[in-house]
């Protein structure tokens, strides 16, 4: 049953991410983007990472989608433009760099597949909130301040960006 | 044939709420037209039924049997689908809340009442229940947006950019206001959090005054109701967003709107007033009076103030609720660590 469900979704999945890709009007990439969003988090809450599906809905198909949905609602332009103007090197530099994120993530596969499952097994009397905070506060401690600081600065970047004009 | 029992009776569970919800929806309508009647000393709605009390259901009539118009120029598919998007996403949020307790069904049902979990009185207990609402409620987002943009008219456009830019904006401050009241309980789960406030000083509308007063603003403005309501300001935008909108569709959008009202309400009774919490009469009885009076609360806030301007709706929600939100979050944070400290034990 529960292998249905992960075809289900994944086709779903795949099947939005491509037409992302071809279809010809922006207002329509972004709400096939959307429908991908919430295939993966519900992918997420099959894996009974309920947490992170949740922040997944929440930042990307909710917040982060809004202001692609504003962009293209405001700016109104078709995808031919956006062709015309794309050089041939641009196009083949954008394949090069999408090879190389999947070659990463085959890797982060290979490696990562073997570590995941005994924390899992350890972890099963705490909910999935409770771990990720935990596993943030303790063992990713500093990575995670380096990341709230690199945010922080991307913050007041962007306000000083905005205040620029006056 | 054991598989399928819990099945069929999580359908029972989601029509059960979903027939109730429905039903209030209507009559909310209905209230809000009485209650702002005799605010202004108008009589309300009183010629369909006894007091008026088929009203709802001649509404209803009305709009399934008017004309139905699809704009031209409108971009069809996402046009028939955004009001869906607002209704689904007003209505599948109920499946989180705990209405009740103990309905006196293991008396009826015996040891099936355990076993089936059927005494619980939510659909859903969920541990991550508070982030799987906002997550649905960001989704109804959408619905508005993409509504004003596939209409094709200026106003319409207007309107649903006034709503995202708005919804965006005080979803910070409700998921701030929350924060306080998740770092006391410490639990995302509101069957939990319910079961935390089990006497009335225990209730987090004592515990977190501030967070209270942030999460009632900020909703008031999520569902865009009055002072917030910019995004349908008529005398700027003629109806916001649903302006195209006509027969059903229109009706959608006006069902997702109270629904809206209904769910805000029950979500305020859960986090901040002990849900279903009360002594002598049933749970039930009690969710019921302490959300209805929130419905009556927003309803006396429409017909008692203003539309606030659009620019100093935005202002108000970066400018106040956001900074008050995270010093509370702050404060919240420093009291309880120096109260364990030196209690030993949590607030």
């Amino acid at each position: 049953m529960e292998l249905v469900y992960f075809y289900i979704l994944s086709f779903i999945v795949v099947v939005s991410a491509v037409f992302v890709v071809f279809l010809r009007r922006p207002l329509h990439n972004v709400l096939f983007m959307i429908l991908t969003m919430i295939g993966v988090a519900c992918l997420m809450l099959q894996l009974e990472a309920e947490f992170i599906a949740m922040v997944q809905l929440i930042v990307y198909a909710g917040a982060v989608m809004v202001l692609f949905l504003f962009v293209v609602m405001l700016v109104n332009i078709t995808q031919a433009d956006l062709l015309s103007q794309l050089s041939a090197v641009r196009g083949w530099a954008g394949a090069l760099v999408a090879f190389a994120i999947f070659g990463v993530i085959l890797t982060v596969f290979k490696v990562g597949g073997q570590t995941a499952a005994p924390q899992a097994q350890a972890a099963q009397h705490l909910t999935n909130t409770e771990l990720v905070a935990r596993e943030l506060f303790t063992t990713y401690l500093l990575p995670f301040e380096v990341a709230s600081v690199l945010l922080l600065a991307a913050i007041i970047g962007a306000v000083i960006l905005v205040r620029k004009g006056r | 044939m054991d598989a399928a029992i819990p099945m069929i009776l999580v359908v029972v569970k989601v029509l059960l709420v979903l027939g109730a919800v429905l039903t209030l929806v209507a009559y909310i309508t209905l209230l809000e037209r009485k209650l702002l009647g005799w605010i202004q000393v108008r009589l309300g709605p009183n010629r369909v039924g006894p007091w008026g009390l088929l009203q709802p259901l001649a509404d209803g009539i009305k709009l399934l049997t008017k004309e139905e118009i699809t704009v031209t120029k409108a971009n069809r598919v996402v046009y028939i689908l955004a009001p869906m998007i607002v209704v689904v996403c007003a209505l599948i949020p109920f499946g989180v809340i705990p209405f009740a307790k103990g309905l006196g069904l293991e008396r009826l049902l015996g040891g099936a009442a355990e076993r089936f979990d059927l005494n619980t009185g939510v659909i859903a207990d969920i541990n991550v229940g508070i982030l799987f609402i906002f997550a649905i409620s960001s989704l109804g987002a959408y619905g508005v947006i993409l509504g004003g943009w596939a209409s094709n008219s200026k106003y319409s456009l207007l309107g649903g950019i006034r709503t995202g830019a708005q919804m965006i904006s005080y979803e910070l401050g409700l998921s701030l206001a929350v924060v306080g009241v998740l770092m006391i309980a410490g639990t995302l789960s509101l069957v939990e959090i319910v079961g935390e406030q089990s006497s009335v000083l225990r209730w987090f509308v004592f515990r977190q005054p501030v967070g209270f007063l942030l999460f009632l603003i900020a909703g008031a403005a999520e569902i865009c109701r009055t002072p917030f309501d910019v995004i349908e300001c008529e005398n700027e935008l003629v109806a916001g967003y649903q302006t195209e909108y006509s027969s059903m569709k229109f009706g959608l959008f006006y069902l997702g709107e109270y629904a809206h009202l209904l769910f805000l309400s029950a979500l305020i009774t859960t986090l901040f007033f002990g849900g279903w919490q009360g002594p002598i009469f049933p749970p039930i009885v009690w969710f019921m009076g302490k959300t209805f009076f929130f419905v009556f609360f927003f309803i006396w806030v429409r017909a008692t103030y203003p539309r606030l301007r659009y620019d100093r709706v935005m202002a108000f929600g970066w400018k106040v609720l956001l900074p008050v939100g995270l010093i509370n979050v702050m404060m919240t944070a420093f009291i309880y660590t120096v109260w364990l400290q030196f209690t030993g034990r949590g607030l």
